[in-house]
Order: structure tokens, then sequence, then C-alpha cells
């Protein structure tokens, strides 16, 4: 087996060098112009794949961005006379400008997810043809690039056509997996999940998705400059059909839009299945069959492709003895890097008050929690301990206030950026990224949270399996969320905050729903985490563990701080006791 | 432009936003209620339309009667297709895959049988219109706008005053919690699926009376009508015929006063407009 991934290398780059070599062999221009169709979808299929495909924000508006590409090049070239090759970039750059110009806007609206990006993407499309169709970049008839000369390196036009798609291909592959293994694809993946999660965990949502948006785009845009240079003369109609959006989609989901390779695998077929009707006398038919296939696929694979074949490669491998990896079960509580006792509080919320629409959730909660300590947020159903939770981490604006952490204002920062401040915190019902394993689940909280900071502490994947035998979780490293049970999910959220590692951790509800066991489990990982240093503030119905944690107690009610202090006296005062079982009693 | 054409225009679109309201119920109940985007509708709206054609044209049937033929056929088309659903679990994205392969699917039968050519079913209602005063209102567009309202308020009806519309509604929006309450969610689901065919049946032999036909006109309506779906909101009847004649007025008026290519700027620009300033019903 590691023969094979010394080899493959090697056998690529033969491939590569034998397709670059093609050219140059006499090979008639007929089966480059076949291959460079291939190339180009393969581009188009895997620039779409790079926003829609890992963030599930799916785009129908490829066309859009194909087209600008398109009719920059038509326009350059065609029209002002400038080089050929020139137009390739700057139709990359319009169209990675047009994408940012529309995501600055799409993607600051909250409740724009999934279909509602479609079908804007969509219409973004259909007002640009109505815009190139109506205005001198096209006008109606179309545009000619017949008098457009296209440097040959050293073959015929379709072979220097099949160069450039190539190199284009290439390139959008060789970007897209990048992309797939850095900190953004991971961030892109997760926010296809849970895209709150995501930010609360410290990915920078808007700023990841812009950038995917812009390169995707520019891919299409470059793939369009070539396609233009390929036809040779461009219509308005037949640039912004629905054709590329749809055929983009459809290569990428048969192939596996989640990897890297799938999109390209997708147009390999897609392309190769069409072209095998289109000369017979019943092209028709032969569409028709590749229709009836793509049902016959997605019916039965639903995930694509690729992610099917590696799964299949993968038990192969897997098969070999990989289970004797040592478990790393030396569980050392350094504590977290930036900390120091500075004996100032590490938390104030000064006045912090929120009301959705005409319900004051908060009203004017002052609060200060120390560097190390226990703080038990307490109080009946609706009393705003959920909302002071979201408000800390970002999850909501405040109405009014402040909230400081360590001295410093975080409220009005994106979560992301609250989550590098060292602020991590877990959810009532879990809520994990459900497409990411594990041991994914950790590590991008331990990438993204404050542990970039920690950087002594071994890679992300050291810390996060850390974390995993911490809370007993290393045997299910590699299983999906879904296939969890309430409690292993809530101790999924546990290691999800702590491989951040926070200076504060906020816990909402941990134990509840949990039996009695494994709420002992629970509290003596609260205590540990506390010995490594980290400050806590934990809503908490069960009384039995606020009083063996906390080491004071808020007690909220209908939105207002009613009583703060030592757990016994705290939960002895009658006003509290009044809060909980009503007036007549207390009286 | 004189106030007369202006008139004139708004009445025309008012009339087309009446067929795009009605290819926009079927697409919107499935979408809202079934959580299935089911791009073959636009498919069986056009094959509803070739058979209305063929069924008028070779054994000089009229449309009435045709549709008497074809609605119930495509209710179950409908079913067979949702069979398919069911049994594959198929979600919301992969129901766009599918049905866009049924989609290309049937295109390419109806250009197998029908060729690629244009085709119009001439109709003698074709040429009758009412005058009022200075305007004219062709008969045929006045008797879609009539039955695409007609079923909008029944449907809203259905959906809304009778138990087993909230029955529908309720799984929608919780299949497992109405399961626990005794609504049978599959058999629901069928029904629905049957329907929305039938309401693309519907609209299929209105394309036939007012439209030109031709295999690629299939795709044509897509754009348009997803905007009217979403403007309208989804499983909302009467906000899909009611988006229909927004974004048909706003076209022709623009037809009329611009120029025809700009139209379709005008139909998406609403939809973005509207998409980014989110009002509460939408």
């Amino acid at each position: 087996m590691a023969l094979t991934f010394q080899r493959a290398p090697a056998a690529i780059a033969a491939a590569v060098a034998g397709l670059i070599a093609l050219p140059y062999t006499g090979v008639a221009d007929f089966y480059l112009s076949y291959l460079y169709v291939v190339f180009f979808w393969i581009a188009l299929a895997t620039s779409w794949g790079i926003l829609s495909g890992y963030s599930g924000y799916w785009s129908f508006g490829h066309a859009a961005f194909f087209g600008a590409g398109v009719y920059t090049a038509a326009t350059l070239a065609g029209k002002w006379g400038l080089p050929f090759l020139l137009t390739v970039p700057a139709a990359a750059a319009i169209a990675a400008a047009l994408a940012l110009g529309i995501g600055l806007v799409v993607f600051r609206i909250k409740s724009l997810r999934a279909e509602f990006f479609a079908l804007l993407t969509l219409s973004v499309t259909y007002v640009l043809a109505a815009v190139v169709s109506n205005t001198p970049l096209d006008g109606g008839g179309g545009v000619y690039l017949s008098n457009v000369s296209i440097p040959q390196f050293g073959t015929t036009v379709p072979g220097a056509i099949y160069l450039l798609g190539l190199a284009l291909a290439l390139a959008a592959l060789a970007v897209s997996r990048r992309i797939l293994r850095s900190r953004v694809g991971a961030g892109l993946l997760a926010l296809h999940d849970d895209e709150d999660v995501a930010e609360v965990k410290g990915v920078p949502t808007l700023h990841y998705k812009l950038a995917a948006f812009a390169v995707s785009s520019a891919i299409a845009g470059a793939a369009g400059a070539i396609q233009a240079g390929y036809l040779g003369y461009v219509t308005v109609g037949e640039t912004f059909s629905i054709t590329v959006p749809l055929y983009v989609v459809l290569m990428s989901i048969l192939g596996g839009a989640r990897h890297w390779s799938g999109p390209a695998i997708g147009a390999t077929l897609i392309t190769v299945a069409l072209s095998l009707f289109v000369g017979g006398g019943h092209a028709e038919l032969g569409r028709a069959g590749v229709a009836l296939a793509l049902v016959v696929v997605i019916l039965v694979l639903p995930q694509g492709i690729a992610p099917s074949l590696l799964a299949r490669w993968g038990r192969r491998k897997s098969a070999a003895p990989a289970a004797v990896q040592e478990p790393p079960k030396v569980v050392v509580m350094k504590p977290p890097a930036v900390h120091g006792a500075t004996g100032q509080p590490l938390l104030v919320c000064r006045g912090v008050a929120k009301s959705f629409g005409g319900i004051r959730a908060l009203q004017g909660v002052h609060l200060q929690v120390e560097e190390g300590e226990i703080l038990a947020l307490v109080g009946p159903n609706g009393s705003g301990k959920s909302t002071l939770i979201n408000m800390i981490s970002g999850h909501f604006p405040l109405s009014a206030g402040a909230i400081e952490l360590a001295g410093a204002r975080v409220d009005g920062l994106a979560p992301h950026e609250i989550a590098r401040r060292g602020i991590a915190r877990t959810y009532q019902i879990p809520r994990l990224f459900d497409h990411l394993t594990v041991l994914e689940n950790v590590r991008l909280c331990a990438f993204f949270g404050g542990a970039r900071e920690t950087s002594g502490e071994g890679d992300a994947e050291a810390l996060a399996r850390r974390w995993l035998a911490f809370t007993g979780l290393e045997a299910k490293a590699d299983s999906m969320p879904p296939a969890l049970n309430l409690h292993e999910r809530k101790f999924v959220e546990f290691a999800r905050a702590l491989a951040a590692r926070p200076r504060l951790l906020l816990l909402d509800e941990v134990l509840c729903g949990l039996t009695p066991t494994e709420v002992d489990q629970a509290i003596a990982m609260i205590r540990k985490i506390r010995a490594g240093g980290t400050t806590i503030v934990f809503v908490e119905h069960l009384m039995r563990a606020v009083v063996a944690l906390a080491d004071r107690i808020a007690v909220l009610d209908q939105g207002a701080l009613l009583a703060l202090g030592p757990p016994r006296e705290t939960m002895q005062d009658p006003r509290v006791v009044g809060a909980y079982l009503g007036t007549a009693h207390a009286a | 432009m004189s106030l007369t054409l202006l008139a004139q225009s708004a009445i025309g679109g008012v009339l087309l936003g009446g067929i795009y309201g009605l290819l926009a119920l079927g697409l919107s109940l499935s979408w809202g209620l079934l959580r299935l985007v089911n791009l073959s509708h636009f498919a069986l709206a056009f094959l509803g339309a070739y058979l209305t054609y063929q069924l008028g044209t070779q054994f000089g049937i009229a449309p009435w009667f045709s549709a008497l033929v074809v609605v119930p056929a495509f209710f179950v088309a409908g079913l067979a297709l949702h069979a398919l659903f069911v049994r594959f679990e198929v979600d919301e994205f992969a129901s766009m895959l599918v049905t866009f392969g049924i989609t290309i699917l049937i295109e390419s039968m109806i250009q197998w049988f029908w060729s690629a050519d244009y085709r119009k079913f001439e109709s003698g209602y074709a040429q009758e219109s009412l005058r009022i005063g200075p305007l004219f209102v062709p008969v045929l567009e006045l008797a879609a706008f009539a039955c695409a309202a007609f079923l909008a308020i029944a449907v809203w009806a259905g959906l809304n005053r009778t138990l087993l519309g909230k029955a529908l509604r309720a799984a929608a929006h919780d299949g497992p919690i109405a399961a626990a309450f005794g609504i049978d969610a599959t058999r629901l689901s069928y029904l629905l699926a049957g329907m929305c065919a039938a309401l693309a049946g519907v609209a299929g032999v209105f394309i036939a009376l007012t439209s030109t036909l031709a295999p690629s006109q299939i795709e044509a309506w897509i754009g348009v009508v997803f905007a009217v779906v979403i403007i309208g909101g989804l499983a909302r009847p009467l906000g899909a015929l009611a988006a229909g004649v927004l974004i048909g007025v706003s076209e022709s008026i623009t037809m009329a006063a611009v120029n025809p290519a700009w139209a379709p700027l005008v139909a998406f620009s609403i939809l973005i407009v509207l998409l980014l300033w989110k009002p509460k019903w939408l």
C-alpha cells in the first residue's frame, strides 16, 4: 500500500506531462477539441464545487460568472483588440469582483440560506443577461471573435485552446484540493452543517464564504474567456442559458460535491456520455439515456460517485491492521497559555439588556465573573439564562449595555472574534457538525478557537485526540455524530469547547437528560476543567450539580438578576424561593 | 405612451400572471409541503400541453375534454413519481436533481415524438375577445386566469378550512410528531403529489391554448416561475397567484413601455429586491 502512495505522484506527473505533450504529437484537431470540452466542464464544475459543494450554498448563477468572463473576452479581445491571453486573467478578475459584490450583499442576510441563495444567483444571471443584451456589450446580435488571434504555443489553434483548457482544469483541481485541505475548507464544510455553530466556534464564516465565492467565480470567468476563444462567436442566449448551472450542478452531485475530485469525475462522465449520442441520428434519445442514468445514480448513490469510491477504498485500507494505534491516554491538563491570574474580573456584564420585539428577555443584568471561578446561572424557565449565554458568545447583538472580557469590550464583535478571544460555549441540545466525524468536529474547534496562540501544544489533530481522550470518547473518534447517543453527543460538545482552550467556558444545561451516573462523570469532568485554569459559567436546573460545583450562584428571574452569592445562602433567599415556587409559599 | 396602451398591457400582464400563478401553484405546494423541488413540473405541464395539442389537432377533441383525460392521468403519474421519492427517501436537493433528470427525459421524448419545431394549437377561441370600452380582453387568457384564481382559492380553502388540509400542513411542519398524533403523512403526501401533477396538467391545457409549443420552451419558464414561487411564499396558493400577477404586469408594462428585451430584468429585479428587503409575508 505504501508503494502505491509513493507511485501516485509520479503517475500523476507522467499523466500531466503526457497530456501537455499531446498536441505536439500530431493528434487530429478533432480529438484535441473533444478533450478541451472535457477540460472546460472539469474546470467549471470544479470551480462550482469550491463554494457550493463545500459550503452548501448552491449557486444556480454560475452562468453569470462564466458569462461575465465570456463577455470580458469578447469585449477586450473581440472589440478592443487586446491580446487574447490578457483577457483570461481580466475575465477572472471581473467575475471575482462581481461575485464579491453579490456576496457582500447576500451573505450579510442571515436568513438567506441555501434555497434563497440558489434562486438569487439564478436571478442575477437573468439580470446580467438582460443588461449585456441591451447594452453595446452585445446589443442583441452576438459578438464575433473571429478576428482575435489566439497564440499557438507552437501547435495549432485547437491545440492552444486545448492547452489553455488543460491548464485551467489542472489549476482548478489544484486550487480546490488545496482549499479543501486548508483551514478555509474545514470552515466551509463546517458551515455547511451548521453556520451559527461554525461562527461561534471561531470560523470567520463571512470571509470564508466571500473568498470561496470569489475564487470559484474567478475560475468560471477564466473558463468563460477561453470558451469565447474556442467558440469564436458568442451570444447572450447561449452564454447565459440554464445549461451551464444545471450541468455544473449535476456533474458535481454525480461525482460528489464534498470532495475536490468529485465534480471532475462527474464532468468527465457526463461530457463523454453526452458526446456519445450527439453524433447519432437520435441525439434526443441519447440525452434521454443520460438523463435516465442520472436519475438512477442520484437515487442509488445520493452522496455521489467519489465518496462511494473513497469509502470502498477506505474499507479495504482499514482492513489492514490500523487499529493498533496506541490511544494517547495521558491527559495532561496544562492551563491555557494566555492566562495569568491578574486578580481582575475575567468577565464583566454591565447593564446587559435584550429585547425581542416587545419581549424584554434581559433587562439590565450586571454581573462579574472572577478568573478561575465557577458561576452557576439558575432561574425558572424563560428567565433569560440562555439568552445571557447567547449574548456573551455573540449570538445576538445587545439592545443595551456592555460585555467585557479581561477588560476589553467584546460585545458587538462577530461571534468568531469572540471565540478567538477565548470564550467557548456548548449548546443545550448538542449541535454537532453531522457530516464531520467526531474527531473532525473537535479538530475544527482546536483549529479555530483560542488554541491558535497555544502553538506549543502540538497540532490540532493531537490536541483534538487529547480532548477526546479526556472526555472518554477516543473510541468514537471516527464515528459520525448521528450515530452517538445523547450522553456521547453532550461530551463531544464538551470536547469541542475544550479543544478551543478557552479562558471562559459557557455551559448551557450540559447535564440535562443525563442519567445520575453520567451526571457524576460530568461533574468530575467540570471540576477537572476548572483545575486546568478555565473559568466556567454554567446554566443548570439540576440543584445537586449546582451546589456541588458552583462557587457562586446568580439567580435570574424575568430577565433581571434576582440574587447573587454562595450557593446555599442564595438558594434559601426568600426571593429566590418565591421565584421558583411562587410568592404565596414564600410569604 | 397612452393610457389605453398602459391599461391594455396591464390587462395582458394580469392574465399572463394567471398562467404564472397556475404553474407556480403546484410547484409551491410540493416545495412547501413535501419539501420536494419539482423541476419536472414544467416538463409535465408541457407534456400536458402537447397531449392536448395532439388530441385536438389529430382527433379533433376539444381541449375541455382533453383536460378530462390529461388531468386524471397526470394525477396517477404524480403518484408514480412520488412512489419513487418515497422509496429512495429523496431529500430536497436530490429531488431537484432527480426531477431535472426527469425533465430532460420528458423533453427528449417530446422532441423525439413532436420534433423541435414550434407548434401552435389553433382552437376556435383564439381570436375571440371581450371588448370593454377601448380595451380587449382575450377570452382564452381570461379563462386561464379564472381557472387559476379558482384553483388557488380552492387550494387555499382546502389547506386552511378542512381537516385534511390542516393535517397536511402539520405533517409538512413536523412529520414524526404529526404521525404520533395519528396523521398518515405518507398517504397525505401521495395525495398532494398527485394533486400537484394534476395541476401541472391543468396548466398544460392552458399553455397549449395560449402559447407556442417547443421543447426548448420548457426551460424558458423555469426562471420566472421560480421567482413567482419565492415571491408568493412556499405553500401559499393565494400568494403564488398574486406574485404571478405582480410579475406578469411588471413584465408586460416593461415590454410595452420600454423594450421587450428588458422584461426579464424587471421580473428578477423585483425578486432580488424582495429577497433583500425581506418583507414579513415572504
